[in-house]
């Protein structure tokens, strides 16, 4: 299965063009890294894969069909800022059950204690906070992760023990990656091809 | 009466429960040439925060334990830690911005002198300047120009200012912005041009680089590169140790709110064998670019901390007597290290 990104274009209301022309895929199983400057469209793009944007030119599928706009997302987001990524009047148990119901081996390995199920989001650090949104994406119907910067705010101790159980995950689930990031290092440890995105967004104005 | 006991706390530093056995003059290295002089030296600080646990059950939450840390004029010294470890914390005391129920045992001397709560008023963003994380610190109601202009207190704070945005190519027109109006990089160069202009002889620099692209980190760290050239003392608290080694005399290494590890920058390289601590080794080995090998385990909560050693639960060094006594911070080679094991 193959989610496929063509001839995307996307700006914000009467703004300049953000993508033009952006032409893309990720296969089940592959990993990729999307790197750019600051400002040049990766983390909108990565928007527009999960179905949080719509683009204004072309379309995205998945297996050949649009994205589904009801019932759980195949393609899922993580974002760099998971406080703002949790609805801060939920406990944290409530919002890890959202998608689906993660089992305790997974938890365990994401080093979630139960302990937390009862927390509110201010009374955790961003690092724990941050396994939660990706216990919570990892669901067995998801076949895509965006991971925008997933790991950025973390130690070193920590991105490695998370990325270790996400590369697991995905490789037994078949799960393709896109890993936006601008540490160099980090994407070329995870991934077996790196788009450009301000190559690929040749015809931007 | 929590409130009496604070001020107590600050301004009657009590006797300090462990003595560090040394001084921070003889720990000196690096810099340490004559004329250098120490700007700000923490010794054996200890933050607690008091929670109320069922009516007026009080708990204390030990964020910060022992800690210590010295840095010299024109150094730039990296504190390098997890979050929860503490490190804005300690900022946060040095500048004396802690909330109201934090206490603070141990001693914070600025340029020699006890830092006082009043001199703590006195001097920040006179002397000692904060670089906050976002700009989320900036009044989102006030023009930037304006917000840099009320650091400035000796001459004519527009030309003073109109200079330090010039130096930092921000052009006329962003005189007027508001936040909101900022990209990233702009941003980050006003929070800097916050602390330039107030003449600071120390900035504290809190994780000023994260979700940057390589070109504007590397900017960044020039222009604290130039505060030190002028003399200035840089600590810059980080989660990203490339970051640090790029731009630091030296590193401080932090796990659950204490100092583990000082280590010249030069010790961090190959499989991390110069270092000291098993934690800095482990933090060190576990970057990408050097095995991607994670230790597992998590640092412990404030709530939960260990008995003896912090680091005692997760290290494969760890004999009984680790989990019965924190080990006191010792000179090793040309560093520290708080390990009874470390070589």
């Amino acid at each position: 299965m193959l989610l496929e990104a063509q001839d995307i274009g996307f700006r914000y209301s009467k703004g300049p063009w953000i993508l033009r022309g952006v032409d893309m895929h990720i296969a089940q199983g592959e990993i990729v890294g999307l790197v750019g400057p600051s400002g040049c469209g990766k983390s909108t793009f990565g928007r527009i894969l999960a179905g949080y944007e719509w683009p204004l030119e072309g379309h995205v599928t998945l297996g050949g069909e649009p994205l589904p706009t009801a019932g759980y997302q195949p393609v899922q987001l993580v974002f760099q800022h998971p406080e703002k990524a949790v609805n801060s009047r939920w406990r944290l148990g409530d919002t890890l059950k959202e998608g689906w119901v993660p089992e305790a081996s997974l938890l365990e390995a994401l080093g979630i204690e139960q302990e937390w199920f009862k927390r509110w989001p201010n009374e955790l650090s961003g690092g724990e906070l941050q396994r939660f949104c990706i216990a919570r994406a990892l669901g067995p119907k998801t076949r895509f992760l965006i991971a925008d910067e997933m790991t950025t705010m973390l130690d070193a101790i920590t991105q490695a023990q998370i990325w270790h159980v996400v590369l697991e995950i995905a490789k037994k689930q078949n799960m393709g990656i896109l890993v936006v990031s601008h540490e160099w290092n980090l994407i070329k440890r995870l991934c077996s091809r790196i788009i450009e995105l301000s190559i690929v967004n040749r015809d931007r104005e | 009466m929590r409130w009496i006991k604070w001020i107590k706390n600050r301004f009657i530093p009590s006797k300090p429960e462990s003595v560090v056995g040394l001084s921070w003059e003889s720990a000196d290295f690096g810099g340490a040439e004559t004329g250098s002089k120490t700007v700000l030296e923490v010794e054996d600080l200890s933050v607690s925060f008091v929670q109320y646990e069922k009516g007026l059950q009080q708990k204390q939450m030990k964020v910060i334990s022992s800690l210590d840390i010295a840095i010299n004029r024109g150094e730039i010294l990296a504190v390098v830690g997890s979050s929860g470890s503490g490190k804005s914390l300690l900022a946060h005391a040095i500048l004396g911005i802690l909330p109201e129920n934090a206490s603070v045992t141990g001693s914070i001397k600025y340029n020699g002198k006890e830092l006082t709560l009043q001199r703590q008023a006195m001097l920040r963003g006179n002397e000692i300047a904060l670089v906050p994380q976002s700009v989320n610190y900036l009044d989102p109601l006030m023009q930037v120009g304006a917000q840099v202009r009320t650091g400035i207190k000796n001459g004519d704070a527009l030309a003073v200012q109109r200079e330090v945005f010039d130096r930092y190519q921000l052009k006329p027109e962003v005189d007027r912005f508001y936040p909101f109006q900022l990209s990233g990089g702009m941003a980050r160069r006003i929070l800097i041009s916050t602390a330039i202009v107030s003449d600071a002889q120390l900035v504290i620099a809190d994780e000023p680089t994260p979700g940057l692209d390589p070109e504007v980190v590397e900017e960044t760290l020039g222009y604290f590169r130039e505060m030190s050239a002028r003399g200035c003392a840089v600590m810059l608290i980080t989660h990203d140790i490339e970051t640090a080694l790029k731009i630091a005399d030296k590193v401080a290494v932090f796990y659950a709110g204490t100092t583990v590890e000082v280590a010249p920058i030069e010790n961090f390289s190959g499989d991390g064998e110069a270092l000291r601590h098993p934690y800095s080794k482990a933090l060190w080995r576990a970057l990408p670019q050097n095995g991607f090998m994670p230790i597992p385990g998590a640092q412990p909560m404030p709530n939960n901390l260990p008995e003896g050693c912090l680091f005692a639960p997760r290290c494969s060094m760890a004999t009984s007597e680790c989990s019965i006594k924190q080990p006191k911070v010792r000179k090793l080679r040309d560093g520290m290290v708080r390990c009874g094991h470390a070589t």
